[in-house]
């Protein structure tokens, strides 16, 4: 699986040529950089580390600054490993840049990202429960209640993965099958449909 | 970041949508495609509101079609919209008519503005 490191800038819509009005998503990318090429005889496997976003040096640990001074390329903020073997016409060497331009129009991506926090929350927002009844009849306490959490004496236990309340959000989550609706290599843009993990200006992985 | 979605929009922009706000009365002459055959539908009626910017505003026009309530929302740049026609500019102190809903007959009328 082919891919690269973006970030994402935020939703829009276009019209297609059925005039239809298309949610889309844009995802900024800067040619990346191969800071390291891994190949079955050295690593176990072939893959090509990519990096995104300028960093300082003063802000880079030195032994990252001593990996990038290897690549001959800059610090990056953000490292990320693709698998490029099926794209074999095309050869990578350590210091080359990737650009958006692996992409096609028409295509469909994978896009991982961190998605956006929500914090601790009940089970009504966390797993679309209904909550218990409604808000009269004597019940004054538990609209947005679990309810049972199971039978009694058999198993008298929770089974595993009970959904609870608890954590929501802030954590990887892949969108698969978005469908590449433009590719503009001049701006490092590239314009996905539907919507993509993550709060504008977040780092997402698209994959091919 | 911003500029970067303006961009996207820009090609999509129409420039020759008239100038029309809420109160006013319009004809919005939409496409429809029917099978092979495509024609100009008209839709006629008092525009009740504006929203969103750039390639993604809406407006949405308000009818009464046989005694029954009719909304119905465009997008502004939409390339279904052949044209629109202001035919009344009209006087109102909000930028959202949604009180219209709840009127009927004179009650629902807009005055006109006079320059």
């Amino acid at each position: 699986m082919a891919g690269i490191i973006g970030k994402k800038v935020g939703m829009t819509s276009v019209f297609d040529e059925n005039r239809k009005n298309i949610p889309c998503t844009l995802i900024y990318a800067e040619p990346n950089v191969v800071t390291q090429v891994k190949t079955p005889e050295k690593d176990g496997y072939a893959a090509l580390q990519l990096g995104f976003d300028e960093a300082k040096e003063k802000n880079t640990s030195q032994p990252m600054n001593g990996h990038f001074k290897k690549a001959k390329t800059t610090p990056k903020r953000k490292l990320k490993e693709f698998d490029f073997s099926d794209m074999s016409d095309a050869s990578f060497n350590l210091g080359d840049t990737v650009s958006v331009e692996i992409f096609e129009v028409g295509e469909f991506v994978d896009i991982t990202g961190l998605s956006k926090g929500k914090g601790f929350q009940g089970v009504v927002k966390r797993h679309g429960f209904r909550g218990v009844g409604g808000r009269t009849h004597g019940q004054h306490n538990r609209e947005r209640a679990p309810g049972s959490l199971g039978p009694g004496s058999t198993p008298s236990r929770v089974y595993k993965g009970m959904r609870m309340a608890g954590q929501m959000g802030n954590e990887r989550v892949k969108v698969q099958n978005l469908k590449v609706l433009k590719v503009i290599p001049e701006k490092n843009l590239l314009v996905v449909s539907g919507s993509v993990p993550g709060h504008k200006g977040a780092y997402v992985f698209i994959e091919k | 970041m911003e500029e970067l979605i303006k961009l996207v929009q820009a090609e999509y922009e129409r420039e020759d949508m008239p100038d029309f706000k809420a109160g006013d009365n319009v004809i919005v002459h939409v496409r429809i495609r029917e099978g092979e055959k495509e024609r100009v539908q008209q839709f006629k009626g008092v525009c009740i509101q504006r929203r969103g910017e750039g390639a993604t505003e809406t407006f949405t026009v308000r009818k009464i079609s046989s005694g029954i309530g009719v909304e119905r929302i465009f997008p502004v740049h939409s390339p279904s919209i052949e044209k629109v026609e202001v035919v009344r500019r009209g006087k109102v102190r909000r930028a959202r008519l949604f009180y219209l809903r709840d009127k009927i007959g004179k009650k629902a009328r807009i005055k006109e503005l006079r320059t």
